[in-house]
């Protein structure tokens, strides 16, 4: 029975993915437990053969768990009454390259049981009516991977599960699908998304899980997940800057990086810290705010649980 | 979404793909260029130029013009139909199953809401479908052709009794939508178009023969081939249009009578979309 609080739309319970047997036996996915809640953009995070793709294909019922199990919307994963509900793009798009991109989204239609004009809006959402036409196969890449965009938005689903939808976008594109992103969640749609494009999810995922060699490392808000700002200090001399700093916030809350002076605090009390500065004869450079990001939050994460396994 | 409507839908859906691919118009045109080329244009040319070829050898001129009339267009529509006709539809088949795992389209339809029951059900429905149609037209072409020899060699137009009709439509479908599910199955089976096409066509066309070879010989394997699709669709056939000899059409065969031919055949028009029902049912789409 998978438990978790009442307003998650993807929840999954020790969600194992072993392949093959015996000694070739090889873990994609390992007891992974994560909730993806209601309205959120979640970013599943993790590095090339991580796992991301293989937990999300169990997710959307293509492929069938070792172990644990995992609900959609209060259903198993692959039931019609989840899938009907979700729209998933995953590994790249999958359609007919005989057909064109309208004629394609019109048999992911039929299949939705919507008309015609439910392709035609998709097209237009993703800007791609002008090209509607042409073969499926004279698409760019990211032209492509905006069909599969379009396709999974098309029946306005609770629950959109995009891996990897900025792969072969532009720089304008990539712009665009992440305006896209957060303006379905805007409107109340769940998105899940994976992707190895740190920045990206920084700027739009509400929470994170970070999955390494098939393990779910860690799952929390980006905030949470970045820890708290530090206040990077150049004054001289560098003792009294030190010293002024270690009384605003306490000795194990202050380290020297070089000739800077690092304040594990919140940036609120960087007048007060200038302030002090000043009275005690300290010439202040530079007083400036840092966040770690999330890129080096996920590297320290990946880079930790190797060295625990190379110990 | 119920069942039935999923089914109906996943049909609609599939209809849709295949009407508008040219590969299944290709086939289909191959078809009707073998029919034409086989059951009429050679027999025709032989005919009237009083040659022989490997089909007419032995056969009486007068025979030969009356097996290109109206009246026994039910014959040639069917006498393809165990070794090329069903051939054609294999690949058909199996093109329509297999190549949805690399273009990666399984994995778009089977992410949309109809179960994976209706998605079989409904591509097998649209593969059903095409061959009604396709039988429909082979009718067609051969009443079509036949008048045509009629009005050429100024002979009376005869038609064939609705019986004779029904009946070649009949057997026409079943073996053509035998062979039209065992690609299907095959395509399920080895997740792919082109090995899929490349097993069957060795096994429709060399396999099977080989076999009734050595089942001469060997009564295991005789008893083996008793049971194969390609010895149920051409006794099927055979016992529709006959076998004529050593000189038969190819695939046509007498191994078995009718209700056994019948009862291998329906065997298969069972077994094969419940094997890929089950496949579809159980296996990771990757």
């Amino acid at each position: 029975m998978v438990t978790n609080d009442a307003d998650s739309v993807v929840a999954t319970t020790d969600l194992t993915k072993r392949y093959g047997r015996g000694e070739r036996a090889r873990t994609a996915v390992d007891r992974v437990s994560m909730t993806v809640r209601r309205g959120e953009v979640y970013g599943f995070l993790g590095p090339n053969g991580a796992g991301k793709t293989t937990t999300l294909r169990m997710m959307v019922g293509l492929v069938r768990p070792t172990a644990g199990q995992v609900e959609v919307l209060g259903h198993p994963a692959g039931a019609s009454a989840a899938t009907t509900r979700l729209g998933a793009l995953i590994e790249g798009p999958g359609f007919f390259p005989y057909l064109s991109g309208r004629d394609n989204l019109r048999v992911v239609a039929r299949y939705r049981g919507l008309s015609d004009r439910a392709a035609d809006q998709a097209l237009d959402r993703v800007d791609l009516s002008a090209r509607a036409g042409d073969r499926f196969k004279s698409y760019s890449l990211g032209m492509k991977q905006r069909l599969g965009v379009a396709a999974a938005l098309m029946s306005e689903p609770d629950v959109v599960v995009l891996d990897e939808p900025t792969n072969g976008l532009d720089p304008g594109g990539m712009a665009e699908m992440r305006r896209l992103v957060v303006h379905l969640a805007a409107g109340g749609q769940t998105v899940l998304l994976s992707s190895h494009l740190l920045d990206e999810v920084q700027a739009i995922c509400d929470r994170v899980g970070v999955i390494h060699e098939g393990r779910l490392l860690r799952e929390s808000t980006v905030s949470d997940l970045r820890g708290t700002t530090s206040l990077h200090v150049r004054g001289t001399p560098v003792e009294d800057t030190l010293a002024v700093a270690m009384v605003i916030a306490g000795e194990d809350q202050v380290r020297l990086d070089g000739a800077t002076v690092v304040l594990d605090t919140p940036a609120e009390r960087a007048p007060e810290l200038a302030r002090r500065l000043v009275e005690h004869g300290v010439d202040v450079h530079e007083i400036s705010r840092r966040e770690r990001s999330l890129e080096e939050v996920f590297f320290e994460l990946t880079a930790t649980k190797e060295l625990e396994a190379v110990q | 979404m119920s069942t039935l409507i999923a089914t109906r839908a996943s049909l609609r859906a599939e209809l849709l793909r295949l009407r508008k691919w040219p590969a299944v118009w290709v086939i289909l045109a191959a078809w009707l260029l073998l029919t034409t080329l086989f059951g009429y244009v050679f027999d025709y040319v032989s005919y009237s130029t009083g040659s022989t070829t490997f089909a007419t050898d032995g056969v009486g001129r007068a025979l030969l013009l009356a097996d290109l009339l109206p009246a026994h267009a039910p014959h040639v529509l069917v006498q393809g139909m165990p070794m090329f006709g069903g051939a054609l539809m294999m690949v058909f088949g199996a093109i329509v199953a297999g190549n949805g795992y690399g273009w990666g389209t399984w994995k778009t339809v089977l992410t949309q809401g109809p179960s994976r029951t209706a998605t079989t059900l409904g591509s097998l429905g649209a593969l059903t479908v095409f061959i009604v149609g396709t039988v429909l037209a082979s009718l067609a072409l051969c009443l079509a052709l036949s008048l045509g020899v009629a009005g050429l060699g100024s002979q009376p137009v005869v038609w064939p009794a609705v019986t004779d009709v029904l009946t070649s439509f009949g057997v026409g479908l079943l073996v053509l939508e035998m062979w039209a599910l065992a690609g299907w199955f095959l395509g399920t089976l080895v997740r792919g178009a082109a090995l899929s096409v490349g097993f069957g066509l060795v096994w429709a066309l060399v396999l099977e023969n080989l076999l009734r070879g050595v089942g001469t010989l060997l009564s295991p394997v005789e008893a083996f081939t008793k049971i194969t699709p390609g010895t149920g669709a051409g006794s099927l056939v055979g016992w529709l249009v006959g076998t004529g000899g050593p000189d038969s059409t190819p695939g046509v065969l007498n191994e078995l009578g009718l209700a056994a031919a019948l009862a291998v055949v329906c065997s298969y028009l069972v077994l094969l979309p419940l094997a890929a029902l089950t496949l579809m049912r159980r296996r990771d789409v990757a």
